[in-house]
């Protein structure tokens, strides 16, 4: 699904990925985690086209991205901050992306999902964080696309739309989509993803499942384990 | 399936139209089209001659078009930041981003340029009279100085992160090329004045867009006799049919340099 090779990226004299490697199967949940400023972002970033490696290639379906935008086509991502146009009404944002994206939708049933009925005619500006956050949700999922990118997508979430994201996210698991995630809400991690890869420094420091990151560690709890590789390695 | 170049153009000509309608939206649009109109009414019946306000109205738009250009391209440049940053996870090029961004903006400013003096010059009977041509060079240069303003803003803004330094840098820029760079001119033309100074002044005029501009309607008025013994050497130069192809050309170069500056650094950028 997705194959990186030796991902350099510097912003200034920042490092943000030193010589970064990983491949991502098709189908399943995987967990990127780090501490901040461990290079989560940038290498999303990376794999959508929004940041350009200084050195590296990035394969998407086997189609190398560089200076490609058509493979975004195939990708839903939710951005970490959900800032839109504010003078646009959630409908005519809805409409837009739909007309740019052109590709069937079901948005009406995320709509429902979420109650975001009542917001509709509203112009973004005046919405909460959290309801802006599932006007994100529903934007990123109303496509069919086999790889689905969410950046901190429990942000600003109530429980209730926190349990509805992640049926929907086992739901499009079902159907054989490969998911990325961040996230810093280790209960969350635990409970939808199927692998973990840990970056520190620019680096995987580690990849593989939930029960062989607490083996390795020598700890029964997942948040523990986190904690434990990231001072692991500081006593190096 | 579509074309591959059918697809890109209309992609760009979708956030093309989002833009411009964003910016129809917005109160600051009406008052510059409002603005434009007034100044149109006031100046034909103040003057009740329609060269004479054509002149009036060069001077105005000269000065005014630019500086317009600046600012809103500056501003609808950091206020889309949003926009853009969700356009650029779509399956879009970036170039048609930026493109498309530039032109609803460009395309909104001169529509209001065009809109507001044309309404009331056409009312007061412009199809009729001589001074047509006079007004619509008037209108093409007002055109061109919004299409090179706003990409030269759009360009300072690219390049900026600070929101602060990037304004102030765009309006150095116009206050450059409006106010500085004729102050220099005049001073160099004193200062070296027992030298030849016409293909100096000539080739200073060309590159600064706004000089061209007001140097080819003066010409085109026919009151270059108040210009003096420089102003011979203009109309030889400009008053004839090559002057103005180069004088358009200078004005087209003003315009695509920026515009493609705009795609080659948009396509680098990290965002």
């Amino acid at each position: 699904m997705i194959h990186v090779e030796s991902l350099h990226k510097k912003f200034g004299k920042n490092e943000v990925l030193a010589g970064l490697e990983l491949d991502i199967d098709q189908g399943g949940i995987f967990a990127i985690l780090g501490p901040n400023g461990s290079g989560k972002t940038t290498l999303i970033k990376t794999i959508l086209g929004m940041v350009i490696p200084n050195k590296g290639t990035i394969s998407v379906m086997d189609l190398k991205i560089k200076n490609k935008w058509r493979y975004r086509q195939d990708i839903n991502y939710l951005p970490q901050i959900a800032n839109f146009p504010g003078n646009l009404k959630v409908k005519e944002l809805i409409a837009m992306i739909k007309d740019i994206r052109q590709k069937p939708s079901d948005e009406k049933k995320l709509i429902s999902l979420f109650g975001l009925e009542p917001f509709l005619d509203k112009k973004l500006s005046n919405l909460s964080g959290g309801t802006k956050q599932k006007v994100n949700i529903v934007l990123t999922f109303m496509f069919d696309s086999p790889l689905i990118i969410l950046d901190e997508p429990t942000n600003g979430l109530d429980p209730l739309s926190m349990i509805r994201l992640k049926e929907l996210i086992s739901e499009e698991k079902a159907q054989g989509k490969t998911f990325l995630i961040t996230s810093h809400i280790m209960q969350f991690v635990e409970e939808v993803s199927d692998e973990i890869v840990y970056l520190l420094e620019g680096e995987i420091y580690f990849k593989g499942s939930i029960a062989e990151l607490k083996t390795k560690t020598g700890q029964t709890n997942f948040e523990h384990a986190i904690a434990a590789i990231s001072t692991h390695n500081k006593n190096d | 399936m579509p074309s591959r170049q059918y697809q890109l153009t209309t992609r760009m000509i979708k956030i093309l139209k989002y833009s411009f309608y964003d910016l129809m939206r917005s109160r600051w649009s009406y008052v510059y089209f409002l603005f434009y109109l007034l100044l149109g009414f006031v100046l034909l019946f103040l003057n009740n001659e329609l060269s004479k306000a054509v002149i009036t109205l060069m001077n105005v738009i000269i000065v005014l078009v630019p500086l317009i250009g600046t600012i809103f391209g500056v501003m609808y440049y950091y206020n889309s930041k949003e926009f853009t940053e969700l356009l650029l996870a779509q399956p879009i090029k970036r170039s048609s981003i930026f493109l498309g961004q530039y032109f609803g903006v460009a395309g909104s400013l001169t529509m209001s340029l065009v809109l507001g003096l044309g309404i009331p010059f056409a009312l007061y009977g412009l199809f009729e009279s001589n001074a047509i041509w006079d007004f619509s060079l008037l209108l093409i240069t007002g055109a061109f100085l919004t299409l090179i303003f706003t990409a030269v803003a759009f360009n300072i803004a690219l390049s900026n992160e600070n929101r602060i330094k990037g304004f102030g840098y765009a309006v150095l820029a116009w206050l450059f090329l409006a106010v500085i760079y004729d102050g220099l001119f005049l001073m160099s033309l004193i200062v070296f004045e027992e030298y030849p100074l016409d293909s100096f002044s000539l080739v200073a005029t060309m590159f600064n867009p706004i000089d061209l501009s007001r140097t080819l309607i003066l010409l085109k008025l026919d009151i270059s006799a108040l210009l003096g013994y420089t102003g011979a050497i203009f109309k030889q130069f400009f008053g004839t049919n090559f002057g103005l192809v180069m004088s358009i050309c200078m004005l087209l170069l003003w315009t695509i340099i920026p515009v493609w500056r705009l795609s080659y650094v948009a396509k680098r950028k990290d965002f």
